[in-house]
């Protein structure tokens, strides 16, 4: 998968998380938190989300990584480059 | 083998249940009972639907408010409108000669006291940051005194009853005092939040959920019941059921009560019956030939005491009538496509004695519920108008009524006072869920559902 591929990923993930949220104009640089309402166990489920779906595995350690947009999608392409789309 | 066994289907079981077949995981919920609901359920009579235990959906939000009921509806991915929560109209605290009204916006309340207690209302204040200052799964501060705690903030001791009433009554399994911790989840989903109901009441929360479970591959066996859970190398391996039949699992989440699990746990020392909940309830439902509110019956609920003095504990005789709680289900705002229930309930509930419900003969028992009925009744129309003589139909159901269906110890509503919040057990993979893990009402309990099956039974790493 491209970035922008995973981008669609993610966006997908949170509509159906955080599906009223309005996410059309979500600003990739800047954290998750700051624009949208999301609490632990919303992160919880991105990451859940990822694996049950693209199968990637995320540590604890690495929750961090996925504070914004583009952060996430920067640490998820290493991991998600051989997937197809 | 099954990934995660679930004892009961009741909200907690089914949220859980939810969470875990999302997530594909092999799961299974086990219940003795013919039908699904638990504390939280309804039954068929004379050709009426009756509910139990619901008397409103407390942490009422409106759609896109941030809160337990929203965290719940983003878990298990239901849409707002998928439980079609009507709000309150208005309820009420009711004393000799006194009153305080509320809904869901807490300004009411607040309004109320600075009228009727105008050098309490600085302390109101105080008190409200406390308790939105106050995290909810804080095991250290939980059990801290609320009546030392509403001392502090206020001077008025009837203001502190009054407080205390709708408080202990929505969810104190403790007597005389109450949890700080209690208290303010109880406060908050009461005051801050707020009374809604389903037009269908609890039916179409229940139905909602087992489709939902259902629909992603979860099991649901009814009229199994658990008799044993089999340990073995301080593992648990799996279950036995009433029938004997054993079936095996990585871990059970149980929600029946923490003594109820303990009980049937392979290895345990015998549970100390003492520890087990105490407060039990009887219910006199009636149903009447007109809406309530054209015979002046116009509030969701009234919590109501005959003294200045809120006196909560066990009941001393067969029910204590003193204090109790009304509630009309007619009395929310539902959409004009539903419009109003075909017809008028009252439902008012009392505390009453599990042991002397339990000790009657079947005569005896008949009889009591007569008994009980009037006599709750003629308590209750002391605070609402008089309602009786549009009355068309009756029933009863008792703390043994509850245990019947529920095996919950005492018939108690609440559980056990000692709650264990995190649901650990002295087992690594057997945790609880429901009332004993700490969370009451109905989005509490599915709440605790969804909480504990995302803490300890979710496979985060292994592939």
């Amino acid at each position: 998968m491209a970035p922008e591929e995973i981008r669609n990923a993610v966006l997908e993930i949170l509509e159906d998380i955080a599906p009223d949220e309005d996410l059309s104009s979500l600003d990739d640089t800047k954290s998750f938190r700051d624009q949208i309402e999301l609490d632990s166990m919303d992160f919880l489920d991105i990451v859940m989300e990822l694996r049950k779906r693209y199968r990637v595995q995320i540590p604890e350690e690495d929750y961090g990584q996925l504070a914004s947009m583009s952060s996430t999608v920067e640490y998820l392409t290493p991991k998600m480059e051989h997937i197809t789309a | 083998m099954y990934d995660t066994l679930i004892i009961g289907a009741g909200m907690s079981g089914l949220a859980a249940g939810i969470r875990l077949a999302h997530y594909d995981q092999r799961v299974c919920i086990l219940e003795r009972h013919n039908t699904i609901g638990g504390l939280n359920s309804f039954y068929r009579m004379n050709g009426r639907d009756y509910d139990v235990g619901l008397h409103a959906v407390t942490n009422y939000a409106p759609k896109g408010v941030r809160g337990p009921l929203q965290t719940l509806l983003r878990q298990l991915r239901f849409k707002w409108e998928e439980f079609a929560l009507a709000p309150q109209i208005g309820s009420r605290i009711a004393f000799p000669d006194i009153e305080l009204r509320f809904t869901n916006d807490l300004d009411v309340l607040r309004g109320e006291i600075a009228d009727k207690f105008p050098n309490q209302i600085d302390g109101f204040d105080r008190l409200c940051g406390r308790i939105i200052g106050y995290d909810d799964l804080d095991q250290e501060n939980y059990d801290q005194s609320t009546r030392t705690i509403l001392g502090e903030c206020l001077t008025e001791p009837l203001l502190i009853e009054m407080l205390l009433c709708p408080t202990m009554w929505y969810g104190n399994a403790r007597e005389h005092d109450m949890d700080f911790g209690q208290f303010s989840i109880m406060f908050r989903s009461i005051f801050m939040e707020g009374f809604c109901r389903p037009y269908r009441g609890v039916r179409l929360i229940l139905k909602n959920l087992v489709k939902r479970f259902r629909s992603l591959g979860g099991e649901l066996k009814l009229r199994r019941g658990v008799r044993r859970i089999v340990v073995e190398d301080k593992r648990v391996q799996g279950v036995e059921l009433d029938n004997g039949e054993f079936i095996a699992a990585k871990r059970v989440l149980s929600s029946i009560g923490r003594l109820e699990t303990l009980r049937i746990c392979d290895g345990t020392q015998a549970v100390d019956p003492a520890r087990a909940g105490r407060m039990a309830f009887v219910e006199s439902v009636s149903i009447l030939d007109k809406q309530p509110k054209s015979l002046g019956v116009n509030d969701t609920i009234v919590f109501y005491n005959d003294s200045p003095s809120f006196d909560w504990c066990r009941s001393k005789e067969v029910c204590d009538t003193r204090t109790g709680v009304v509630c009309s289900p007619n009395n929310y705002q539902y959409s004009d496509e539903d419009g109003e229930l075909a017809e008028g309930v009252v439902r008012i509930t009392s505390i009453a004695s599990f042991d002397s419900w339990n000790e009657m003969s079947e005569e005896e028992y008949r009889i009591n519920k007569l008994r009980w009925y009037d006599r709750t009744v003629a308590s209750a129309v002391r605070f609402v108008p008089d309602f009786r003589r549009h009355v068309i139909d009756t029933d009863m159901f008792t703390p043994t009524t509850v245990r019947r269906f529920t095996w919950h110890d005492n018939g108690a509503i609440y559980g056990a006072p000692d709650k264990q919040l995190d649901g650990t057990t002295h087992l690594p993979n057997l945790f609880l869920c429901g009332t004993d893990q700490g969370f009451v009402g109905i989005v509490g309990a599915i709440v605790s559902g969804i909480s504990m099956a995302n803490r300890h039974c979710l496979d985060r790493d292994s592939e």
